[in-house]
């Protein structure tokens, strides 16, 4: 049993990765989605934490909402994960339950 | 698979409505049903009827509005939260006494009810919000 | 699967501010009638909605804080509320309102509703969920 948690802030607005990060079980996945894909990025203070998480976690960013803020593939953290929208159905039926952390 | 959808905030302001859509989409695509879609909270705002987007931009509400005709998705919309935010569907209005209905084609006004039936009848829940 | 499905309410948004907690509290109640097996969870500023001595007189809200304590009548018996984001906002068990229940199993007597539990147990409690439903 596994959940998928989405997370739709930048974690350098609110702490909704954060707390999400804090409260997933290994092998549940976390799909940075809109402002979350921020969360996602290479080189940042956070991305240490990120890293560290993703050795139990699955992360995952969501391509269309990477592209439309101008993020190159490139960019992301070691270990995250661009996905469409294809791949985001995909997680949804994958995991057991879907958490939203607004 | 059956997947509901739950759409808590409201268009143009949070992209929430357009992530759903996008979802919803994929979904179908994917060969899952999506029985049901339902908007709480700002959510709720999707449905009016009366919203002019600039001709160069999506039209949230069209776009769900097809979405629904073409695939039969059930857009639900939560009375309580319409009827704070004056969305209101031609039986509503007439029993507030407004002068005019707001519900777009394709939505239909429903109790909070249906957003647990929908979480009990699928086998994923999906929220989109802010 | 069986006809009852285990639904978990997660607050994690303040009062007021916003509607979410209200909303959150209105699907709750609703919800009740549906004889599912229902709990709550308030962690991060979701904690700030179970605070003592609310008064909304002069922002001209309805305080809703009072609804909470009716909740055991509607035979919502698992309020989960975080240690950690208690501590984290300088908070206590004894900063929060009491909300029991009576439980049918011994002899209705008056029991607590409120449990606050660690993270690591919300962490459990999110993942026993079979559907969440976030506020």
């Amino acid at each position: 049993m596994s959940t998928l948690h989405t997370v739709n802030k930048s974690p350098f607005a609110t702490q909704a990765l954060v707390s999400c990060l804090n409260h997933a079980k290994p092998g549940d996945a976390v799909l940075m989605i809109e402002d979350g894909v921020y969360g996602g990025l290479g080189g940042t203070g956070l991305t240490d934490i990120i890293v560290e998480f993703g050795k139990n976690v699955s992360l995952y960013v969501l391509s269309p909402d990477l592209a439309a803020r101008g993020i190159d593939a490139g960019r992301l953290a070691p270990g995250v994960e661009g996905v469409g929208y294809d791949g985001f159905v995909d997680l949804v039926t994958k995991h057991d339950r879907t958490q939203a952390w607004l | 698979m059956k997947i509901g959808v739950l759409v808590s905030e409201g268009p143009y302001t949070h992209e929430a409505a357009d992530s759903a859509y996008k979802f919803v989409t994929a979904a179908l695509a994917a060969g899952h049903e999506v029985p049901r879609v339902f908007f709480y909270h700002d959510g709720v705002n999707v449905a009016t009827r009366l919203s002019v987007p600039p001709q160069d931009e999506r039209h949230i509400q069209r776009n769900w509005t097809t979405l629904a005709k073409e695939h039969g998705v059930d857009l639900v919309v939560c009375i309580a939260a319409a009827q704070r935010r004056g969305i209101l569907d031609e039986n509503e209005a007439k029993r507030q006494g407004k002068d005019t209905d707001n519900l777009a084609e394709g939505f239909r006004i429903s109790g909070l009810g249906q957003l647990i039936e929908m979480a009990i009848q699928t086998d994923r829940l999906v929220t989109f919000g802010d | 699967m069986s006809d009852v499905k285990k639904f978990l309410y997660v607050n994690r948004k303040a009062p007021y501010g916003t509607i979410y907690a209200l909303e959150s509290l209105e699907v709750v109640l609703i919800g009740a009638a549906f004889e599912q097996d229902v709990a709550l969870a308030f962690l991060d500023d979701g904690v700030f909605q179970l605070t003592k001595g609310q008064n909304t007189e002069e922002i001209g809200m309805k305080n809703f804080s009072p609804t909470f304590r009716a909740l055991g009548d509607y035979d919502v018996q698992k309020l989960y509320v975080e240690r950690e984001s208690l501590e984290e906002r300088g908070l206590s068990e004894d900063d929060l309102i009491e909300v029991v229940y009576e439980d049918e199993d011994d002899d209705w007597a008056e029991k607590p509703a409120i449990r606050v539990i660690s993270r690591a147990e919300m962490s459990d409690v999110m993942a026993e969920a079979d559907v969440i439903l976030s506020f």
